[in-house]
C-alpha cells in the first residue's frame, strides 16, 4: 500500500533544505576572512594592472570590473566546495536528507551567490565612491548583479558534477572564465572585436552580465538590458537542468 | 513537518500481525561492465527479506557481498534494477523523500563537515530533517552527552578521534529521531574500548524501540547485538535466522572441554561432543584419575562456526580481507 505525500510538506522540506545547505556552506567555507580578503582583491589587483596601463578609461572599466567579480566571487569556491563534499563523502549526507536534488543544488548555489554578492557590493561601495553615481539605475542594477550571480552560480555547480577532484574543478572552472575574461566584454568591447570573435562572445554568459551592468550603470547606450536579462536566465536554466541530469545519473 | 508530530506509518502488511520495517522482494542491481571487456557485476542478486519493526537486523558477509550496495538502494542513493524494496511501508522506487525523513544512515566512513564543530554537525542534521528550532539546542546536547562527546562539544569534527568521529555520526543519523537507522560497519577500525561504547549505545537503541539495520563482518558483534542475523555472499541470501537458530542449524552437538595438568604442570585439553553434558563430564574426569583439574568448559557451536560451515569462508579470511581494503 503506497501513501502519498502532499505536494506541499514536500516543497516546504525542499525549501527548508536549500536555506539551511546555503548557510551551513556559507559558515563552513565562504565566510573567512581569507576568502572574503581574497574576493575583494582580485578586482583591485585587475583594476590597478589596468589604471597603469590606462588612467583615464578606469570609469569604463567599472561593468567588467563588477562583472568579473561577481563571477569568480559566485563560482570559485562554489565548484570547489560541491567537488570537495562529493569526495569527502559528505555531500551524500545530502543526498540522504528528504531534499530534492534540484533543491539541494539550490542550496549550493545559494552559498556561491550571497558570497559572490557579497564580495561585489564591497567593490560596488568603493567603486561609487571613487566615480560618483550619476546615470545608476539601482533597479536595474540589483536586477543586473542577481541574475549574473545566479547564472555564475549554475556555472560552479556544473563544473563542479563534471569532475572528480578539487584539482579538476579549479582546472574547468578557469579553462571556462579565463577566455571570458578576454572575450566578454570586460577590457575590449565586444562590438570592436573581430565578428569570429563577436560570435564567440556572445556564447558566454560574462558578455551578457557585463552588457547588462554597463547598461544599469548608465553607460551602455542603446543596449538592450532585457535581452542581456533573458540571455542569462536562459544559461542558468540550461546549467541547471544539466547538472541535475548529471548528478541523477551517478546516482543510478 | 518533524516526524514525531507525524501520524504514525500504516505499515501493517496483510492481516495486521506483521510488521515490517524492511520489505525486500527479489531485490537486484546489476552494475554495468567498467571498461569494454568487463562483464556487469551482479551486486545483489535476487535478495528477499524483511525487518521486523523494533529489531536489531544484522547482515553479514564478507566484503563486496552487496551489503552496503543493499543498504544504498533501500536509502534511495541506488537505484534497483530489478525486485522491489519497501522501507516502513514506502516503496523506494516512488516514495523515496517519505522514507528519507524517518531513516537515519550512517555510512561506513564518518562523513561529517570537518569545519562545523561536534554540536553544529549535529544542529544542521537537524535543520536538514524539520527538527523544530526550540529543540535543536537540547537534543544536541543529548546526544553529545550520550556518545561521550559533551566535552568535544565545540571542538571541530576535524579534530576529533577515530572513535569519536564514528560516534559522532551515528549521533547525527539518529538526530531526527528517525523510525529506523542503517548503521553501515558502525565499529570497523575502532579500538577495543570506542567499539565497546557503541555496541552498548547500539543494545540502548532496542530499548528505545528504534529499528536498527546494521552491517558488519565481525561475527561476535553480530551474536551480542542481533535479534536475527541475515548471511550474504555474492549478493545472495545464504541464511537468515536468529543467532540461536542458526547456530542450530549445523550438526554439531554441544560439548565439554576439560583441561588437565599432570605432575610436571604440563596441561592437556579434552573434548567430547554430546547432548548429555553432564555424562560426558562424568566420563572424562573418570578418565582423567592422577590429573589435576584446571577447568571445565561447556563448548557450543558459534556464530563463526556456522559462517565458516554456510559459506566456506573462514571467519579470519573475511577480517584479512577487509583490513586489507583499509
Amino acid at each position: 500500500m503506497s501513501r502519498s505525500t502532499g505536494g506541499y510538506t514536500l516543497l516546504t522540506d525542499d525549501l527548508r533544505g536549500l536555506v539551511y545547505i546555503g548557510w551551513k556552506d556559507l559558515r563552513a567555507y565562504y565566510l573567512k576572512p581569507p576568502n572574503i580578503s581574497w574576493g575583494i582583491l582580485l578586482p583591485f589587483a585587475f583594476m590597478l594592472a589596468f589604471a597603469m596601463r590606462n588612467p583615464g578609461g578606469l570609469r569604463e572599466l567599472v561593468p567588467g570590473l563588477l562583472g568579473l567579480t561577481i563571477l569568480f566571487g559566485t563560482s570559485s569556491m562554489e565548484a570547489i566546495v560541491i567537488t570537495f563534499e562529493r569526495r569527502t563523502g559528505a555531500f551524500e549526507r545530502l543526498l540522504l536528507a528528504p531534499v530534492r536534488l534540484p533543491a539541494l543544488l539550490a542550496g549550493k548555489m545559494l552559498g556561491g551567490m550571497i558570497f559572490g554578492l557579497t564580495v561585489t557590493l564591497a567593490v560596488l561601495v568603493v567603486v561609487m565612491i571613487a566615480f560618483g553615481t550619476d546615470g545608476v539605475n539601482w533597479p536595474m542594477l540589483f536586477l543586473a548583479l542577481l541574475f549574473s550571480a545566479v547564472a555564475f552560480a549554475a556555472l560552479g555547480a556544473f563544473v563542479s558534477v563534471t569532475v572528480k577532484e578539487v584539482f579538476e574543478a579549479q582546472t574547468l572552472a578557469n579553462f571556462i572564465r579565463f577566455p571570458m575574461i578576454f572575450l566578454g566584454g570586460v577590457f575590449l568591447p565586444v562590438t570592436s572585436m573581430p565578428v569570429a570573435l563577436q560570435v564567440v562572445a556572445r556564447i558566454l554568459p560574462l558578455t551578457y552580465a557585463v552588457e547588462a551592468l554597463r547598461a544599469a550603470l548608465g553607460q551602455g547606450a542603446g543596449s538592450l538590458l532585457g535581452v542581456d536579462l533573458l540571455a542569462l536566465f536562459a544559461f542558468t536554466v540550461g546549467l541547471f537542468l544539466a547538472t541535475v541530469w548529471l548528478l541523477a545519473r551517478r546516482l543510478a | 513537518m518533524w516526524i514525531a508530530e507525524m501520524p504514525h506509518p500504516e505499515i501493517i502488511a496483510g492481516g495486521g500481525a506483521i510488521v515490517h520495517a524492511v520489505e525486500v522482494e527479489g531485490l537486484t542491481k546489476v552494475y554495468p561492465p567498467a571498461g569494454k571487456t568487463g562483464k556487469p557485476l551482479r551486486a545483489v542478486d535476487g535478495l528477499s527479506f524483511a525487518v521486523a519493526e523494533g529489531e536489531v537486523f544484522g547482515f553479514l558477509g564478507p566484503n563486496g557481498a552487496g551489503k552496503t550496495t543493499t543498504i544504498r538502494m533501500l536509502t534511495g542513493l541506488a537505484r534497483p534494477t530489478a525486485g522491489s524494496a519497501r522501507v516502513l511501508g514506502f516503496d523506494v522506487g516512488s516514495a523515496i523523500t517519505p522514507i528519507k525523513k524517518r531513516i537515519g544512515v550512517a555510512p561506513e566512513a564518518s562523513n561529517l563537515y570537518d569545519e562545523l564543530s561536534a554540536r553544529d554537525n549535529l544542529v544542521f542534521a537537524m535543520q536538514l530533517y524539520g527538527v523544530p528550532r526550540p529543540e535543536r539546542g537540547p537534543r544536541a546536547n543529548q546526544l553529545l552527552a550520550r556518545f561521550g562527546l559533551a566535552e568535544k562539544r565545540d571542538a571541530p569534527f576535524a579534530s576529533l578521534s577515530r572513535g569519536m568521529k564514528r560516534a559522532l555520526t551515528i549521533a547525527a543519523a539518529l538526530a531526527h529521531r528517525p523510525q529506523l537507522v542503517f548503521l553501515d560497519e558502525p565499529t570497523t577500525g575502532l579500538d577495543v574500548m570506542s567499539a565497546r561504547n557503541l555496541r552498548r549505545m547500539i543494545a540502548g537503541l532496542r530499548e528505545e524501540g528504534v529499528t536498527v539495520f546494521l552491517t558488519t563482518h565481525y561475527l561476535e558483534e553480530a551474536e551480542r547485538l542481533c535479534d536475527r542475523v541475515a548471511i550474504i555472499v555474492q549478493g545472495r541470501l545464504v541464511a537468515l535466522d536468529t543467532v540461536d537458530g542458526l547456530k542450530a542449524r549445523i550438526n554439531r552437538k554441544p560439548g565439554i572441554e576439560v583441561i588437565l595438568a599432570d605432575e610436571q604442570g604440563v596441561t592437556e585439553t579434552r573434548g567430547i561432543e554430546s547432548d548429555d553434558i553432564a555424562a560426558a563430564a562424568h566420563s572424562m574426569l573418570a578418565g582423567a584419575a592422577g590429573r589435576r583439574l584446571l577447568a571445565i568448559n561447556t563448548v557450543r557451536p558459534s556464530l563463526e562456526d556456522v559462517f565458516v560451515e554456510l559459506t566456506g569462508l573462514s571467519a579470519q579470511a573475511m577480517l584479512q580481507e577487509k583490513g586489507g581494503k583499509g
